[in-house]
Parts: C-alpha cells; structure tokens; sequence
C-alpha cells in the first residue's frame, strides 16, 4: 500500500451558501514524483470532482496553479509533496485576491492594472516595414531579459502585504512588465508610463518588503525592478525641476 | 457596480498581526520601526550642536544628560536600530541601481563592496575627526 499524506483544502461553494472557506481533508497517495498539482488532480478524479481549481501546463510556464501552501504562495505543479510530507499540507486560494470559488481567485483587477501601465513597445514614430525590424544588440537584451520571465502567475502579489492591505497599488508584476519595457532599447515609452508609475499609488506605494522577489518562481525580482523604477521617477522630476524646458 | 457573481465573492483581509506571522515580514515591520530611532539621533545631534553654540557649561549639561543611564540603554537600541537600517538600505542598493562603467555592467557584488566601502571611508574620516 501507498503512503498516504494528508491535504488540507479551502473549499468555498457560494452556490452552497458557504459564507466564508471552510477546510476538507483528503487523503492522497504521497509518491515521490508528485507535486501539490497531482495531489489535487487525483482528489479531483478519485475523491471529489466538485473541487475547483485552475492549472494547464504542468511545468512552471503557463503561471496558473499559483495558491497558498502552508501559507506560502507557490506554484503548486513546482512544489512538490514528498517535500511536504509528513503533512497534512494547507492548501488555500491565492492571498490578496477575492475567492470566486475554492482555490480560484479574480484576477480582474491585475488586468486592469496591466493594461494602464501599457506593457508593449511604445515608439513616437513608428519605422516603416520596409525598414525591417528593430534591431537589438545582446547587450541591450540582458538589460531588461530578467523582468521578461514574468508568467503573471499572482504569487508576488499574494506575498505583498502592501497590496493585501492597500489594493490600489499597481503591484510587483505589472511593475516589473512596465520597467521591462522601459529598459528595452526599441521603446520611446518610459515617459508615458511614468504618468501611472510616479503616482503615489504606483512604485511609491511599495515599502519594499522584497517578499515579491523572494516568492517568484522565475527570479524576476519585482522587488528590484520597483526600486529602479523609482529611482527613474526621482532622476525625471530632479530634471524636470531643474530644467523645466526639456520636460515639454 | 458589481455583478451579482461578484457579491458572492469571498474577499479575503489581511489580519492585523500579519507581520507577525513570517519571519520577513517582522524583520521588514522592524526596520520601518528603526526610522523612529533615526529620527532621535538626529534630534540628539542638533541638541549637541546647540550645546555646543551655546558654550561650555551647556555642552558640559549635554554631556551629562547623556551619561544618564537610561539615556545610554535608550541609545544603545537606537545604535542597533540604526545599524539595522544602515545595513539593510545598504543591501537594497546594488538591486535598486544599475551601475555602468564604458557601457558594461558592474557586478551587483562590485557596488555592494563600493557602498560598504564609502560607508568605511566616511566612518574612519569621522573617527579621526572626533578621536585625532
């Protein structure tokens, strides 16, 4: 007989007339190759198919399994449970978030923020086709390749406190997408941005905790990503004061 | 307006003793604390300097205050503070700035080494300035 380890699920039917999230434990087989992801994958087959849960790909791209595991956010396909064991391991929907149901959190207001912080290649004159695409040294690739990696799988803002207490903050990810463009060679866009990120609810609502950075499961360091933004802000409104001609 | 969809969310709240429950986030809550301590050596400093304007019987006042036990005990947490502070807004600096010499990147660790050694220079250019 297989051993056995224990998880302990948030479960949340509003259909049901659940108020809040109530834990269920299942017990499932604990094999060495199994991450949190088939343990709820074999809950939701064997034991319980009313489970509710979101993932794809299985190998740490897609960014979709993100939840709370013993209260830290991971990618439940990248955690895996012989790690865990003996358990019982706490699994719950994704800090900071609004529950929809079980393990799946709204998302809404991350892709509202995204958008505003306009993550995609602004230029004042667009170069004609016939020109051929925007050359790029591999120098200039390494400036901004770190902030690329980002899969907006949630966990940096589910470990902000900052955002959990404050949800107007832009946060780490979107943050990170917007100085990612900034630093790419063939963007004219850093200004534009800066209208959203040199808000107060932009880079200067973060305190830098740096849990974002230490939760990310692509070493994308948010948590450096807003500093550096900042310091662009406080270089732009240095300048800007001292030569109010040139911020025209 | 929001959907009926959305009134059946559960919206999940930050308990006020988050801070407490990770080992970061207390260390975090620690060094926004040390600010306070900061902020009461530079009173102290301006206190010394107005001593000091004021001439020898009100240094020699300051002094004694300082010599105060509870003021030594006080200050001895606000020198812990500080460095606390001191070290972790130094640590931030190689993630906050990209430094380039000739276009090339200096190692994180490079401007690291720079920032403790200028925070070295200022200390022992202090120090000859008090003690020498």
């Amino acid at each position: 007989m297989l051993e056995q380890i224990m998880l302990r699920v948030a479960r949340y039917r509003p259909d049901e007339e659940d108020t809040e999230p109530a834990y269920a434990d299942y017990d499932v087989p604990l094999r060495p190759d199994w991450a949190v992801l088939d343990g709820l994958n074999y809950i939701k087959d064997e034991l319980d198919g009313t489970l509710s849960y979101r993932w794809s790909c299985r190998m740490g791209i897609c960014g979709s399994c993100g939840m709370m595991v013993n209260g830290d956010p991971k990618l439940t396909c990248a955690t895996f449970l012989s790690d865990l064991a003996p358990g019982p391991v706490r699994i719950g929907p994704l800090a900071n978030f609004p529950v929809i149901r079980d393990l799946v959190v709204d998302l809404t207001d991350f892709m509202h923020k995204l958008g505003r912080v306009k993550p995609w290649l602004i230029r004042e004159e667009e170069q004609p086709v016939e020109e051929g695409e925007y050359l790029q040294t591999p120098a200039q690739l390494d400036d901004f390749k770190q902030f690329s990696m980002c899969i907006n799988c949630m966990l940096c803002y589910a470990a902000c406190p900052v955002y959990g207490l404050d949800s107007d903050f832009v946060g780490p990810a979107a943050i990170a997408l917007a100085q990612r463009y900034n630093l790419d060679s063939r963007d004219e866009g850093d200004r534009t941005r800066l209208t959203i990120l040199a808000q107060p609810e932009g880079v200067w609502d973060c305190t830098f905790v740096g849990e974002c950075s230490a939760a990310c499961p692509k070493g994308v360091d948010p948590a450096g990503a807003i500093q550096q933004a900042k310091l662009a802000a406080a270089q732009e409104a240095v300048k800007s004061l001292l030569l109010p001609w040139r911020s025209q | 307006m929001i959907s009926p969809l959305e009134a059946r969310y559960y919206r999940q709240r930050v308990p006020l003793l988050w801070w407490a429950r990770r080992r970061s986030y207390a260390v975090f809550m620690l060094r926004e604390l040390s600010s306070l301590f900061v902020a009461l050596f530079v009173v102290e400093l301006l206190l010394l300097v107005r001593a000091v304007a004021d001439g020898a019987p009100a240094y020699q006042d300051f002094l004694d205050a300082m010599a105060n036990p509870a003021v030594i005990v006080v200050n001895g947490v606000a020198l812990a503070f500080v460095l606390l502070h001191a070290v972790t807004f130094a640590n931030l600096t190689p993630r906050a700035m990209v430094v380039r010499i000739r276009g090339r990147r200096v190692p994180p660790r490079a401007v690291l080494a720079g920032v403790y050694l200028g925070w070295l220079l200022v200390t022992a250019f202090l120090a000859w300035l008090v003690v020498g």
